[in-house]
């Protein structure tokens, strides 16, 4: 077996000293869907962040395809192949969505790729093709999903981490969106690394979920059997 | 009515210097949130170095291009050396910074030159054209017109259609989703300042030899009038910038024309209280509410 894309082990971080993550443990392999799940305050949120190192790491490592991860600066990481959908989406509403997009790989060397990615992302989510010229701040809430992935993908990373892409969300909505990602990531071996509180639409597209309570990782299995787990959902995800 | 076109043309002309300061005001507002207060002194500096420059050589265009490249380096420098370094947690840390350093800069140029006027030259006339017998614009007057508009044309199509322009625009609007696209944001924000003093270095230059000349308070008031300016235009928006230098080049225009120039940094001052209890955010500024 190949070592994962990911690997987590022991990561201990959190916000000015206080740790918010315990002992995480976590494998990405590539090419897989990997779900986070928990109930709000988890420390999902915080998980992707200790990843981009916006938040201290006090223990622990973070293995990168091979290399420790922990360190890189924030704004290398896309370079190095990770690209973050944080939670609200992050598109700059001041821009349009082409702008968003342009955004997304303007520091790739290969311009002629990078208009190829964004041909791919429009025909990936359709509906912002006729919202090209429109301003951020003027699209739907699935559109701003749709660019915030796009813009992402873009920069045709090996890795996406994706923070609550349902959240705000018409369930239509997120089924759609989420059945795109599936698709392109078995197109293109893409690895998605996933944090969700809708514990049905993330086990719907993953291979492989992981349960988070207070900061710590309480259960690690495929997503078919987490999501079948009822006393766990009981237990640590309140329905 | 003759006059009143002489006053409309001569405030627009002035105007338009004031509308390049206030933009030099907007960049560093949009990048770092912060309103620098030193950019009048930064200027005065480099209007002494144009004055050098041109004193040595005899000419005034490599006085200009001295200025320029003076506003540019001492602009980012005080982002790259100073600013960065301060803890920007507290808004009103960096505003006494900024304040600290006109002091410096002031004292500094006092200290080199001297508290008289050095008297500068321009490169055109600045006696009106007439059109018919009506006294309008000096060729100065174009130039400066001509200059403005250039420099504005140049920055809009920078940032729209230049990848640099859309980094920095990204690196001002949202720097932590900039970061995690791959964007250097503090070298945005070393070049958002870095512009913002060779714009100011420029909008001085354009406007200090029609006054009274080099010295180390001689922007102080056009400080001022751009502060109000971008303050009246928005403080997050360029075109508003623009807007606003027109303006208050107008209306100051009028109100020397008509009533005397005694009265006209009151006015100003009038304007801008009146925008800041009416408006805020300013007329086409997006700003309404910011947590502090």
């Amino acid at each position: 077996m190949t070592a994962p894309l990911l690997q987590v082990r022991g990561l201990t971080a959190g916000y000015g000293g206080a740790p918010v993550l315990h002992d995480v443990e976590l494998d990405v392999p590539a090419g897989s869907i990997v779900a986070v799940v928990g109930a709000n305050g988890a420390g999902k949120t915080s998980l992707l962040r200790a990843l981009c190192g916006t938040i201290g790491v006090t223990a622990g490592s973070i293995t990168w395809d091979g290399s420790e991860l922990s360190g890189t600066r924030t704004e290398d990481l896309v370079r190095r192949g990770i690209a973050h959908v944080p939670e609200g989406r992050g598109v700059i509403t001041e821009l349009t969505v082409e702008e968003n997009l342009r955004l997304g790989h303007v520091w790739r060397k290969d311009k002629a790729d990078g208009r190829r990615a964004t041909d791919e992302v429009y025909a990936m989510f359709e509906p912002l093709v006729r919202r090209r010229g429109s301003a951020g701040h003027q699209l739907s809430g699935g559109e701003r999903q749709m660019l915030a992935i796009g813009r992402a993908l873009v920069a045709r990373p090996r890795l996406l981490l994706l923070d609550e892409p349902s959240l705000g969300l018409a369930p239509k909505v997120t089924a759609q969106i989420m059945a795109l990602l599936r698709r392109r990531c078995d197109e293109t071996g893409l690895t998605v690394l996933l944090v969700e509180q809708n514990v049905r639409s993330a086990m719907s597209i993953a291979d492989h979920g992981v349960v988070l309570s207070l900061g710590r990782v309480v259960a690690s299995d495929t997503a078919e059997r987490i999501g079948a787990d009822d006393d766990l959902r009981h237990a640590y995800l309140g329905f | 009515m003759d006059r009143f076109l002489f006053l409309t043309v001569d405030g627009l002309a002035r105007g338009a210097t004031f509308a390049a300061f206030a933009l030099a005001l907007v960049l560093i507002w949009r990048g770092a949130r912060l309103v620098n207060f030193s950019q009048g002194a930064m200027a005065a500096a480099t209007t002494y170095v144009a004055y050098s420059v041109t004193t040595a050589s005899g000419s005034y265009w490599l006085g200009l291009v001295a200025a320029v490249v003076a506003g540019l380096v001492i602009g980012a420098g005080t982002e790259r050396l100073l600013m960065r370094h301060v803890d920007a947690s507290q808004p009103l840390n960096t505003v006494i910074v900024a304040l600290g350093l006109v002091l410096v800069i002031q004292a500094v140029l006092g200290i080199l030159y001297g508290s008289e006027y050095r008297p500068m030259d321009v490169p055109f006339s600045r006696t009106p054209l007439s059109i018919g017998d009506q006294p309008l614009l000096s060729p100065y007057d174009l130039f400066v017109l001509g200059t403005v508009v250039a420099v504005m044309a140049a920055l809009g199509w920078a940032f729209t259609r230049t990848d640099l322009g859309l980094t920095m625009r990204a690196a001002a609007f949202a720097p932590d989703m900039a970061r995690l696209l791959g964007v250097d944001v503090r070298r945005m924000l070393t070049l958002s300042w870095g512009v913002a003093g060779a714009v100011g270095a420029l909008a001085a230059l354009l406007i200090v030899p029609t006054e009274l000349g080099a010295h180390p308070h001689a922007t102080d008031l056009v400080f001022v009038y751009a502060f109000t300016a971008a303050v009246v235009g928005g403080l997050d928006s360029p075109v508003g910038a623009v807007v606003g230098g027109l303006g208050v080049g107008l209306v100051l225009s009028y109100v020397s024309g008509y009533s005397g120039s005694d009265i006209s940094a009151v006015v100003i001052l009038g304007v801008l209280v009146a925008v800041l209890l009416l408006k805020p955010s300013g007329l086409l500024g997006h700003t309404s509410a910011r947590v502090v």
